[in-house]
């Protein structure tokens, strides 16, 4: 048996059944990724020792009979924004190289307290900005499907190692799509939760109006049991919700969309969005239809004004936040050539520009515009009221369907290097996914099958009102055992092997 | 509210990568000040869709000031806190001269 094929769920319930040991599931994917994240590059770093010996204490723990968590044992990989004590955090960034967090994010401290072995850290977009993975210092990582692909972004470590078997859980963030669209691009599965339903304490911040954290799996069940772990309030995030979280594993667990009102966004199809993704999205939504949803169009006027408002939001929050990158504190600081006694601001400005990357730096300076005097109102307060109109939209949507339907990106993967020329490019491929962070509500996304023109792995999106989180697992849950039983198994048995180096 | 200019020249990166203390080379200069026009002009739709009778919104969710008891909680060690820097001295941040000489 490969234990590297399993579903999460699956290895939970062997090793609650003594069948498997923590240490061997932890070494079959430590082995799984020295065989293949040569080609993938998945990870910035791996902690075999760590995982090894959190391995062994679970192993030990469950002999001696003691009531663990239900994923206990059960090997995990996180995206490279969320800070782990004694572990490399580097954001993909080179001004971050070699910064070891004194401190852990909540999300690391929950999934250290249930006792997951935690793999390594995996590749990003600096900072999270792109859909890609390619602005990464530490180089592009490749698609699984097609290595001469971007596997998307920015979270394209994490929905990689997940697709390549390298792990069968991951945490990503999603500031406009990180999680899901990767996932769309991947084969996999990807949520972003509620804004405020996951801790955000411990996030190197990028927009902190937008981010969320969220599941990075490739199933529906997998998202919501890491969902569950991830989430609740935490007194330590002054915008965590403190309130009961959404019951998003026994929603999984129901999978049931009869009766079920689902929307399809209007302006989300048709012009932009490649053959294959429509013809795809259409059979999925007419799967739903056959077992018993009811199927309306909706529109979202305001989503003409989103994608504009999304990026001057998310550079203006960050410009703000990636000041605290000063090289006083932490991080590398590099004085500027030739300056006898340079100032401290003369350091600053010379380790950011030696630290920060291309987009990092665009967005620094595009946000630094929007925030300016004489710009302010023109540009960040009219952003500022998009986001009204879009949440008033969302809302009138949602009185007339339950959860909204759309394809999570308009097109499949694309060969790496064909956008990194021109950014605005990149940046419309978002217009799908950036809505939800807008918004604050919940988005789930998961494969329905390649395209007919490449081969290629397709993606559709759910989206639910703000804390109804649950409806999404339901209705992707009904999905995703639709089409499994439609394709014979699962979406990733449509894969390509990939080379395995010895 | 004010009226932008419609483009932005390469002195207006300069000054805006002043701003954020960002010493952009030239040939960074020359490639931002080429690319930014076409984002700007794309961005700027955002002017035409809401009027003066519209909100802003600047979180999805209320947010209020989160308050906890005034108990001691444990905190970063100062090695802890300072593993990190470029440069410590006397459990301190070391940092160059604040003050420029001209």
């Amino acid at each position: 048996m490969d234990l590297t094929r399993l579903s999460a769920a699956e290895l939970a319930a062997k090793l609650a059944g003594k069948e498997v040991s923590s240490v061997e599931a932890t070494q079959a994917q430590l082995d799984r990724i020295a065989a293949v994240d040569g080609d993938i590059n998945a990870f910035l770093h791996v902690d075999a020792e760590g995982a090894l010996a959190t391995a062994a204490d679970i192993d030990t723990r469950r002999a001696a009979g003691e009531g663990l968590h239900g994923l206990a044992g059960v090997p995990i990989a996180v995206k490279d924004i969320v800070a782990t004590q004694g572990m490399p955090t580097t954001c993909g960034s080179k001004i971050l190289d070699g910064w070891i967090p004194p401190y852990d994010a909540t999300i690391t401290q929950r999934i250290k307290a249930a006792g997951l072995p935690i793999l390594g850290k995996t590749n990003m977009d600096e900072f999270a900005m792109g859909s890609s993975t390619e602005h990464s210092a530490y180089g592009p990582t490749r698609n699984p499907w097609d290595r001469d692909r971007i596997p998307g972004g920015s979270g394209g470590g994490s929905a990689a190692a997940v697709a390549a078997y390298e792990a069968a859980l991951a945490i990503g963030t999603d500031t406009g799509g990180s999680i899901r669209q990767p996932g769309a691009l991947t084969g996999t599965v990807g949520v972003k939760p509620t804004y405020g339903g996951v801790s955000r304490y411990g996030l190197v911040a990028l927009a902190s109006s937008l981010d969320q954290a969220g599941p990075v799996t490739r199933t529906v069940l997998d998202a919501a049991l890491l969902h569950e772990l991830m989430g609740g309030h935490d007194p330590r995030d002054s915008t965590s919700i403190d309130a009961p979280a959404p019951l998003v594993v026994a929603a999984a667990r129901r999978a049931d969309v009869k009766g079920l009102k689902i929307g399809i966004v209007k302006e989300l199809a048709g012009d932009g969005f490649q053959a294959g993704v429509s013809a795809r999205f259409d059979e999925a939504v007419e799967l739903l239809t056959s077992a018993g949803a009811e199927v309306v169009e909706v529109s979202l006027p305001s989503l003409e004004y989103a994608l504009a408002a999304y990026y001057l939001v998310m550079p203006s929050e960050a410009s703000s936040n990636l000041a605290r990158f000063d090289a006083m504190r932490y991080g590398v600081r590099v004085p500027p050539a030739g300056a006898d006694d340079p100032s401290a601001e003369q350091v600053m400005a010379s380790s950011r520009d030696a630290g920060f990357g291309d987009e990092v730096k665009r967005r620094i300076i595009v946000g630094t515009y929007a925030l300016s005097s004489g710009y302010y109102d023109a540009y960040y307060g009219s952003a500022q009221k998009v986001r009204t109109l879009l949440a008033r939209d969302f809302a009138s949507a949602f009185e007339q369907v339950d959860v909204l339907v759309s394809p999570t990106s308009p097109t499949t993967a694309w060969p790496l290097g064909a956008k990194l020329d021109d950014p605005l490019s990149m940046y419309l491929q978002d217009v799908a996914t950036i809505p939800a962070n807008l918004a604050g509500i919940p988005g789930l996304s998961l494969p329905v099958g390649v395209a007919e023109e490449d081969g290629l792995p397709v993606g559709l999106q759910l989206l639910a009102p703000q804390q109804a989180d649950d409806r999404l697992y339901n209705a992707g849950a009904a999905l995703e055992k639709l089409l499994e039983d439609r394709w014979g198994g699962p979406m990733l048995a449509q894969a390509p092997d990939l080379e395995v180096a010895r | 509210m004010s009226e932008p200019a419609k483009g932005i020249s390469r002195a207006d990166v300069s000054h805006l990568a002043g701003l954020a203390r960002i010493d952009l080379s030239e040939a960074e200069l020359d490639h931002f000040a080429a690319e930014l026009p076409a984002i700007l002009e794309h961005v700027a739709v955002v002017q035409q869709a809401a009027g003066d009778d519209v909100e802003a919104m600047s979180h999805p969710v209320p947010v209020n000031n989160v308050f906890r008891e005034d108990v001691v909680v444990p905190c970063l060690t100062p090695e802890a806190a300072l593993a990190g820097a470029p440069a410590s001295e006397q459990q301190r941040f070391l940092v160059p001269k604040i003050l420029g000489e001209d």
